[in-house]
């Protein structure tokens, strides 16, 4: 069976059995490794990506159910020349500690900065309760969203661009 | 060139990586040729295996499969001692104890082919509670069923309990913890041509796995190479785990000839590998009508599990840590770590500090109630000073600052004001909770326990390459900590060079010395100490060879090249050196425990649902004093993170155990705090600091997991009225408490609408 949709903004041909896990595919067809396995029952968040622009947990779609969808990964986000203002924030705010919920975490802030959500901690924090972190106890990761959010809106206003220089990073340490 | 980093929050060196989803964890390598292990484990808690049986009718031609027969070395996972099998032979002794092994190209044909292998065992009754362990049900080790036991004597016991006005005892219980790391444990491994066997994974501590490597398959140091992954998390449950998991892939790798992956799911994660150990912790305190502790004697039992592993020290922290941080003329302590057929605890943040840590200040609450003097003012009489004498009769010298950390902490919270506030609410019936504020001290030892540091002698150097490259070398291992960051501030700063010029190596037994395990609180303190001296002494050579530290890129590209004279790279490599005052007697368990301790106070804010009797905390503030934040950011995140675990553990976490198996080994079932459970929270640094610390910094890591939980016990007493010595604080534990209470005189428990009185 071939399931077509788009990931990333690019086209997308899974030939395979449809009830695979959307999170297999992205991780082993398509090599998009960015997407984390933390429970594997909807449970944690890790492998939160957005279809058709709502967090999911990826771990729970069978990819047969994304035909003709759009699906973004943490990879669309920002690249080596510049990052995306939530990724700025995470950074400038030490919001990713080992990094491992962080691409679900910066997936569902996205949808919530996207949607026009607010600067309120409280309803931030709403909205995350579904992502685990285990290292920051989340007050970092709240105000990364907090600056995030007021940083798009200002964006917005200006009709600017969402993408920030990104700060020279030495090394090539990926891990 | 003056430049300050070390003091500053600067960025994250890995964290762009993370951020874009680059970081590559040990499930994101692709290896070609690939097979997946899985493992067959105990059913059973306590046995002997009679018999393995293979499914004739399963087609078994494309499997790999281990037994213990097919081990080359010895047939153990090396730790403190060598008495935990790598595969179960003969007998088992707690559930999930691995027994076999198989491996497949397809992860899922892996796991189903341990459907069709058939263990038969001849089941003994098992030894399931620190209880049944003490009552010898069985002996699981000779003599008595304890692994290890201290005492600590201070004093005289007996005549402080004569000079007490007020004796209280009390006993306090408690439970497992998952680490709850979202990256469950993996490893993988494979066989070089010249066979050397490499493992990598998600671990803290390298050279623990090639120790245990080499004793496995019998191979020299040279012939085992350990890589750390990015890891996801470790909080302690990454510190032993990984050399048993290493031990596994590299047998199906050694026996397959293909590269092996054995990645955990959180069922098998939860269920199988450790967690914070059990304990019971009882008090007995006299105290003066001047509010002055005349005695303490402390009995502490753990349930370690059904193999040693870590327990003597997580036991030798605990043991050390009893008394809180007070100066008490007559002290004994005496502890034991027990055997039970439970799969074995292990290491987690705090490490045994948490547990006496939560009964030292619960029990400090409750003698400050009987004795009718404010629990702050109790502490305040008590607490250690600048040449105060521990139990062990350690004379605190320098960097003692937990007064400062209690003021401050009593300060940014508004402690009395929000107190008197909470009395008031809660003298308003109609009002539908009942609102408590709670506090509590804690002190933690940095690095290893007493001739701990220097027995490990750790190693670190700071290399230079002919190319111009800066790179620390350490074993510490980079698990959320910003082990790679303060490194590189660290080795900046000492050099007198832009942050940005260093680098720091990927923890590779191949490439950088032995460090000594991540853990303790001690990579900062103890090895980046031996960070900054490296840095020093490449500092010296520069100054030697090439007349300065180079200030631009192509200064330092020509000094590399002068200083490395043709060979790719020269580096500086030092070693531990104890600081001379220190001193120790292990038999006696006298002197200095550690080299110095950090400081820090709690303080929780908290409401309880007079319907529902659910807890929600409101605020948290907590003041530490960790000598020096060598990056401000990041140690902000380590305490709140630390924090928060400690938050689960005192009000959701509750493992649930039968015949020795995790009933709740899910993340649906087992709750960690979400955004929505913890509170905002503010948070104090202190710097007192220490002089053997780079810069002045002491220990970080584990303190903030130490107290949360009896600030919160505090805070549900002051709320409600009820002491809660056992945890988690569930709201059915409360909801049963208040009925017990009220059943007495007919009143509801409950507030508004229920028809109070």
């Amino acid at each position: 069976m071939v399931v077509k949709f788009v990931v990333n903004s690019k086209k997308r041909a899974y030939k395979g059995p449809p009830f695979k896990r959307l999170i297999d595919v992205l991780r082993d067809d398509f090599g998009l490794t960015g997407t984390k396995e933390g429970c594997g029952e909807g449970e944690c968040g890790a492998c939160t990506v957005l279809i058709d622009g709502q967090p999911v947990n990826s771990c729970l779609v069978p990819v047969g159910q994304v035909e003709n969808c759009k699906v973004e990964t943490v990879e669309s986000l920002g690249s080596s020349a510049e990052l995306h203002i939530l990724q700025k924030a995470f950074l400038e705010e030490g919001s990713a500690q080992c990094g491992f919920c962080t691409p679900g975490m910066l997936m569902t802030s996205l949808a919530w900065i996207r949607n026009g959500g607010s600067d309120k901690s409280q309803e931030i924090r709403e909205y995350l309760a579904g992502n685990l972190c285990r290292c920051t106890g989340y007050q970092h990761i709240i105000n990364a969203v907090i600056g995030a959010v007021r940083e798009y809106k200002k964006a917005k206003a200006r009709r600017k661009g969402l993408f920030l220089p990104s700060p020279r990073v030495s090394g090539e340490r990926a891990g | 060139m003056r430049m300050r980093i070390v003091g500053t929050s600067a960025q994250r060196k890995e964290g762009i990586f993370k951020l874009r989803g680059q970081a590559l964890y040990v499930d994101d390598y692709k290896l070609k040729n690939c097979l997946y292990g899985a493992t067959l484990r105990s059913a059973i808690a306590f046995g002997r295996i009679k018999k393995i049986e293979f499914d004739p009718d399963y087609s078994w031609q494309n499997f790999i499969v281990v037994t213990a027969k097919d081990i080359p070395g010895k047939n153990c996972v090396t730790l403190i001692e060598q008495d935990q099998p790598l595969l179960a032979e003969e007998r088992v002794l707690h559930p999930m104890e691995p027994i076999v092994l198989v491996a497949h190209s397809l992860r899922s044909k892996a796991y189903e082919a341990l459907n069709h292998i058939k263990v038969e065992y001849e089941a003994h009754d098992p030894v399931l509670t620190i209880e049944d362990s003490l009552a010898k049900k069985q002996i699981l080790r000779r003599p008595d069923n304890v692994f290890k036991r201290y005492e600590i004597n201070k004093g005289n016991i007996k005549e402080g309990f004569t000079k007490a006005d007020f004796i209280v005892e009390g006993e306090y219980r408690a439970p497992h913890q998952e680490q709850a790391y979202i990256e469950n444990n993996g490893v993988s491994a494979w066989v070089e041509n010249d066979g050397t066997i490499v493992a990598r994974g998600s671990l803290q501590c390298p050279y623990y796995v090639h120790k245990a490597l080499k004793i496995i398959f019998n191979l020299p140091d040279d012939k085992i190479r350990v890589i750390q992954a990015a890891t996801g998390g470790g909080f302690g449950g990454k510190e032993e785990y990984p050399s048993m998991l290493a031990g596994h892939a590299a047998l199906l790798a050694l026996k397959s000839g293909r590269p092996v992956k054995m990645i955990y799911d959180r069922h098998e994660d939860m269920l199988a590998t450790t967690k914070r150990h059990p304990a019971i912790i009882r008090h007995k305190t006299g105290l003066a009508k001047d509010g002055k502790l005349t005695a303490q004697d402390i009995e502490i039992i753990m349930d370690a599990g059904a193999y040693i592993t870590l327990s003597p020290v997580v036991l030798s922290r605990g043991t050390l840590h009893a008394t809180g941080p007070y100066e008490c003329p007559n002290v004994r302590v005496r502890s034991r770590a027990v055997a039970t057929n439970s799969p074995p605890n292990g290491a987690f943040r705090g490490f045994g500090a948490p547990q006496t840590l939560f009964a030292a200040e619960l029990h400090m609450e409750k003698l400050a109630q009987k004795a009718g003097i404010d629990s702050l003012e109790l502490r305040r009489r008590n607490i250690f000073k600048t040449g105060s004498k521990t139990a062990t009769g350690q004379v605190l010298k320098e960097s003692v600052g937990i007064s400062r950390a209690m003021k401050e902490c009593a300060g940014i919270s508004r402690y009395a004001r929000i107190k008197k506030e909470c009395d008031r609410w809660n003298k308003n019936t109609n009002n539908p909770t009942w609102r408590g504020i709670g506090m509590a001290l804690a002190f933690h030892g940095g690095g290893f326990t007493g001739s701990g540091e220097v027995m490990l002698a750790s190693r670190a150097a700071v290399a230079l390459t002919k190319g111009g490259k800066i790179e620390v070398l350490a074993a510490s291992t980079e698990i959320g900590q910003g082990a790679t960051t303060i490194f590189a501030q660290i080795a900046a700063q000492a050099l007198g060079v832009p942050y940005e010029w260093v680098e720091v190596a990927v923890p590779d037994t191949g490439r950088v010395p032995n460090s000594g395990p991540t853990v303790a609180s001690r990579t900062t303190m103890i090895i980046g100490g031996l960070v900054r001296r490296a840095a020093l002494q490449l500092k010296d050579e520069f100054i030697g060879k090439a007349k300065a530290v180079p200030k631009t890129r192509a200064a330092l590209i020509k000094a590399a090249k002068l200083l490395c004279k043709g060979k790719s790279e020269v580096r500086f490599e030092v070693q531990f050196e104890k600081p001379g005052e220190i001193v120790w007697d292990e038999a006696a368990y006298k002197g200095d425990a550690y080299g110095v301790f950090s400081y820090g106070a709690v303080v929780v804010e908290l409401e309880v649902d007079k319907l529902t009797y659910e807890v929600r905390l409101r605020n948290f503030f907590s003041a530490q004093d960790i000598g020096k934040a060598v990056n401000p950011l990041l140690a902000q995140g380590q305490i709140m993170g630390g924090s928060a675990q400690a938050l689960g553990w005192a009000l959701f976490e509750n493992a649930v155990y039968k015949d020795g198996v995790m009933q709740n080994a899910n993340f649906t079932d087992y709750l960690i705090p979400t955004a929505l459970d913890t509170p905002a929270m503010k948070i104090k640094i202190i710097e007192e600091p220490y002089s053997h610390g780079p810069f002045g910094a002491k220990g970080l890591g584990e303190m903030p997991a130490d107290i949360p939980v009896p600030a919160v016990a505090a805070a549900v007493y002051h709320a409600t009225g009820l002491w809660f010595g056992e945890l988690p604080i569930l709201p059915e534990k409360i909801c049963h408490e208040m009925l017990n209470r009220y059943s007495h005189n007919s009143l509801s428990p409950c507030g508004r609408g229920q028809g109070e009185g």
